[in-house]
């Protein structure tokens, strides 16, 4: 017995020595593989000493056992190749033979020969090893005789089929490949005598945690299977040996037991990863639109593509201020509030009355629009509306907020995510490099997509050339900062131009609306939309020729252009945002004046019926007739409406006449013209993304600025998005020619989203200081009769909430807590920042280390 | 595993399984894949170990594969006797090494395997330009070939030996944004 347990003692500590080698890196694998390479070349002999040292310490222990393998192995390895001696690179199969591989007996004598003499040569390969030692063990105390083994597994097929009635016996049917030398009687003998060795009373605990040691990394091995760079025979026989092994000593070490449990939870895992990854594939399928810009990735290339991504994220972005708005907003009071028509704030005024359901007047979104849900002014104070008790006022303010908040949360995120991204490698460290291994595609299966990406390789080829040469060449400096300082002056001008444009239009508008607008033509009366529309349309158009003066590099060019149109956007819609402060200024003082008369109005009217008959019932007037307020937040959100109607028409028209007209053209003009139109001049047009994705990111901020007065704006940018899409995809691919010089986007890609954020937070500075600081209307949306917006939260926490929860918030809103939390946070960020700085240079220093390293590594190995 | 099928033996399949980045279903379904190649050679029963191998102009005929300019390299490097020749067995690794579940790491040394075209375990030169004439279908002129692989080693070759190993590959290629998203065939 004692014997026994040495026995099985020595051969836990083989096995587990084995697994070292076995958990190994692929770098190692691959060694080994180089070698069997060079093998084959027939540099056998100078590698003896391979693999020496990872060998040792078993050959120490096992050594014997571990020959005889190897003499095995090698024999096998032998009889491989005398199967396939053309071949004279490529992977080998490892000890993978076929079973069907019938050799003669004669080839098994002269391999037994050859056997011999290269027994120690195969250190290499070791991965096997430890299953295999553990077989050998077995065998150990008979003397299995290499002929006996050959047998056995030249009648490996039919033991095969015989396996498969016992289902007990996992191995025996999974037998695949060459590595069968126990017959089956055999191994039934040495598993009978083996469990009744292996019995837990008889081990002592530390045997007993070498052993669980060494089922666990058996247990990962079958796990970590999959991912192993092996071919496929000898993932099968590792895992035919690990599963063995495991099936054996899991019982002696009590796992047993829980048998149907283990089993059980190992059904769930899969379940769930097989869950996870259909769930995926869903979500994948989920994406809108993919085969489109998949379309137009193959046609023009990444850039163009990142627009339509773009596009397409800002329409998921829009889809969520859509739902938050329309569920929690628009639905409720449409359903639970008062009808329409119930109260002033819900009715067309008599005066408009006749007018309301023309469609000039809608269009404008007066008339009927004005006083529908589309707009601030149609809500009502009422605090609970409904059987649900929905705190109408509160829902309009919190999805006010919401709205801002979830904005900010998600742009931060994206930039966070793309900065992480990128911010992986230096940028540029390893760019042909990868151009090089990953620009192929592998899941292309189309031959014109096959096409269009070959030429796409080859532009992005050409023109990181281009680029790599232009870093290289310098010019004249001083004309080239004249010209860059004149171009500046030259935009400078133009913005100032056309911020004084703007403000003159709004000025003479306004003074127009005094008039009243129905004496005006309809050039006057959209001026200020169609002067914004056509500034933001040529301005571009002007930077881009000033930029020509500059020559910078196209990367730099492009991001001057950006930043100045964004400049000019930005001035133009602060122009706007001023120019409607005084107008809601105007409003106001209006506002006090009906606030007066409707005082005296109201008293009159008592009196009236006060003094006719005080007992008959008070005469009831049409709200209709009511005078209101002008109701300032419903203008602010028509006004945008109008903006965001107006831009959309805009770039519409821009797109039909300069993109699918100028193609029409170009295209049928040629026949009969006297130069080539397609090569010359007029040419097609290239898509503008720089341009596109600004127009968008304005866009965006126009809803971000409007959506708290009408509602209804995240539903009409959604609108206008879904049409974007599909009219542009068919802009570029039908009438566009891809550009010239196309940089790849990702770069560029946080720069977009670093000028949203910035978009973000100056178009909700506006928002929210007329939230704060102007007191709402008296007599039209849910604030109504408040002294201000927020006051709504003030009062659902003194009414709803109990006592001291409103005492916990007004101490927590304390300034001496807050200033503290304000400095804690800055602090945070210092820290946090200084931290990520010094992990920066940490890398950049590790990266040279590595470098030097490696070059006097190779100078030692050189000397 | 009330189904019936005959192709395999329960055991065969769980094998498999725990061998690729498949499903029982996804084995069968390139099983079909597999067989519809060549009806005729591909017996309709496994369990038995049949010696069946597909020639290379089989497999690289299947439309996954067939606009791929490294069609013959990846069959080469997964068949097991290095001409593109494959068995069941190599086919499911390819796929299973393919497939979007396999991790990084994996898809990396593969990769490797895969633009070494010489075999000689190291991307030299000769590895790099046949890489690029391929990718762009001959279209650049002998100067930018030479100019793009001399900035690849002089990128990625962190030892200077003037040829990049498997880990010079790999520190490259982990970095690469959209290695993971690229290198992965849907069947």
């Amino acid at each position: 017995m004692a014997m026994l347990i040495a026995t099985w003692k020595h051969c836990v500590y083989v096995f587990s020595t084995g697994l070292e080698d076995e958990v190994d890196t692929f770098q190692e694998e691959h060694e080994r593989e180089r070698h069997r390479g060079k093998r084959r070349d027939g540099e056998r002999a100078k590698k003896k000493k391979r693999g020496n040292g990872e060998g040792r310490k078993r050959a120490s222990r096992a050594g014997r056992e571990e020959e005889k393998l190897q003499a095995r192995r090698e024999k096998k390895g032998r009889r491989k190749k005398s199967s396939s001696d053309q071949e004279a690179e490529g992977r080998e199969g490892d000890e993978a033979d076929q079973p069907t591989t019938k050799s003669s007996k004669a080839a098994k004598t002269r391999k037994n020969v050859k056997n011999e003499k290269t027994r120690k040569v195969e250190k290499e390969e070791k991965e096997d090893e430890a299953d295999d030692e553990e077989r050998n063990r077995k065998r150990k105390k008979k003397h299995g005789s290499n002929k006996k083994e050959e047998n056995v597994e030249d009648g490996n097929t039919v033991k095969e089929k015989a396996g498969e009635v016992k289902k007990k016996k996992h191995k025996k049917v999974v037998e695949t490949s060459s590595e069968k030398e126990t017959s089956e009687e055999e191994d039934n003998e040495e598993e009978d005598s083996e469990e009744k060795e292996v019995r837990p009373e008889t081990l002592t605990p530390e045997e007993l945690e070498m052993l669980k040691e060494a089922v666990d990394e058996r247990k990962k091995l079958i796990q970590g299977l999959r991912g192993k760079p092996w071919a496929m025979k000898k993932k099968l026989v590792t895992l035919r040996e690990s599963q063995e092994f495991v099936d054996k000593y899991e019982g002696a070490l009590g796992k047993g037991k829980g048998r149907k449990l283990y089993a059980y939870k190992v059904m769930m895992t899969k379940k769930w990863m097989k869950f996870k990854r259909d769930f995926e594939n869903f979500k994948t399928a989920c994406i809108p639109w993919e085969m489109k810009i998949k379309e137009i990735e193959s046609h023009f290339g990444s850039s163009v593509a990142s627009y339509f991504i773009f596009l397409r994220w800002m329409y998921g972005i829009n889809m969520i201020l859509f739902c938050l708005t329309f569920g929690l907003v628009m639905v409720p009071e449409a359903l639970m509030g008062r009808p329409y028509g119930t109260i002033p704030r819900k009715t067309v005024p008599r005066a408009e009355a006749p007018s309301a359901m023309d469609f000039a007047v809608l269009w404008d979104f007066g008339g009927y629009a004005q006083y529908s849900v589309l707009f601030y002014g149609y809500y009502n104070n009422q605090r609970a509306i409904g059987w649900l008790k929905f705190r109408m006022p509160l829902s309009y303010f919190l999805v006010g907020v919401g709205t801002v908040a979830y904005s900010y949360m998600v742009v931060i995120r994206t930039m966070a995510r793309n900065a992480n991204e990128s911010g992986v490698g230096d940028d540029n460290s390893f760019n042909f490099s990868w151009k090089m291994f990953t620009s192929w595609d592998y899941l292309i299966g189309n031959p014109e997509t096959a096409d269009n990406k070959f030429a796409s390789i080859t532009t992005i080829f050409k023109e990181a050339i281009l680029e790599e040469q232009e870093s290289r060449k310098d010019d004249n400096i001083h004309l080239t900062r004249f010209l860059r300082v004149l171009a500046n002056f030259l935009v400078l001008c133009c913005l100032a131009g056309s911020g004084y444009l703007i403000y003159f239009v709004v000025r003479r508008s306004q003074k127009f609306a005094l008039d009243g607008l129905e004496n005006h033509t309809w050039w006057e009366r959209n001026e200020v939309n169609m002067v914004m529309s056509l500034l933001g349309m040529f301005c571009p158009m002007l930077f881009d020729v000033i930029s020509a003066l500059e020559n910078y590099h196209p990367r730099v060019a492009l991001q001057w252009q950006l930043g100045r149109i964004f400049a000019l956007f930005l001035g133009n819609l602060y122009t706007f945002i001023i120019a409607l402060m005084d107008e809601i200024n105007l409003k106001r003082e209006e506002e006090n004046i009906v606030k007066f008369n409707i005082t005296t109005w109201e008293a009159s009217h008592y009196n009236i019926s006060a003094s006719e008959n005080s007992t008959s019932p008070p005469v009831t007037i049409q709200p209709a007739d009511v005078p209101r307020g002008p109701c300032w937040e419903t203008m602010v959100g028509q006004e945008f409406v109008r903006l965001i109607i107006s831009d959309t028409m805009t770039t519409y028209i821009t797109l039909l006449i300069g993109d699918f007209l100028r193609a029409v053209l170009v295209r049928f003009l040629n026949y009969c013209w006297c130069w080539d139109l397609e090569a010359g001049f007029p040419s097609y047009s290239e898509f503008d993304v720089s341009g596109n994705v600004l127009g968008l990111i304005f866009n965006q901020g126009m809803i971000w600025m409007g959506a708290f007065y009408a509602p209804c704006l995240p539903a009409l940018n959604l609108l206008r998005l879904h049409v974007s899409m599909y009219l542009q995809c068919w802009a570029v691919m039908c009438c566009n020619v891809p550009q010239e010089r196309v940089f790849k986007a990702s770069g560029s890609n946080n720069f977009y989203m670093a000028m949203l954020l910035v978009i973000l937070f100056l178009s909700t500075l506006p928002a929210i200081y007329t939230i704060v600081t102007i007191p709402p209307s008296f007599d039209c949306g849910p604030f109504s009769g408040k002294k201000r917006m927020f006051d709504v939260i003030q009062e659902t926490l003194e009414s709803d909430f109990p006592a001291w929860f409103s005492k916990v918030f007004s101490s927590a809103s304390n300034p001496g807590l807050v200033l503290p939390f304000i400095l804690l946070m800055v602090l945070a960020i210092y820290y946090l920042q200084s931290t990520s700085k010094s992990y920066k240079e940490a890398n950049v220093d590790l990266k040279k280390k590595l470098q030097t390293m490696n070059n006097t590594k190779v100078e030692m190995v050189e000397s | 595993m009330g189904n019936k099928q005959t192709i395999f033996t329960a055991q065969q399949l769980d094998s498999y399984q725990d061998c690729t980045y498949f499903t029982r279903k996804e084995i069968l379904r390139l099983f079909d894949r597999y067989r519809d190649l060549a009806p005729q050679l591909v017996p309709l029963d496994y369990t038995c170990q049949p010696d069946v191998k597909l020639p290379y102009e089989l497999i690289g005929s299947m439309p996954e594969l067939k606009d791929n300019p490294f069609r013959q390299r990846i069959a080469e490097v997964f068949s097991d006797d290095g001409e593109g020749n494959m068995t069941l067995d190599d086919f499911l690794d390819m796929f299973s090494v393919m497939s979007e579940m396999a991790p990084r790491d994996l898809k990396a040394y593969y990769a490797f395997k895969i633009y070494d075209f010489n075999n000689d375990d190291f991307l030299c030169k000769s590895d790099l330009e046949k890489t690029l004439n391929k990718l762009t279908r001959n279209e650049l002129t002998e100067d930018e070939v030479r100019m793009v692989c001399e900035k690849v080693i002089d990128e990625s070759d962190l030892d200077n030996d003037g040829r990049l190993s498997l880990e010079d590959f790999q520190t490259m290629i982990v970095r690469a944004p959209d290695f993971l998203s690229t290198f992965h065939i849907r069947i």
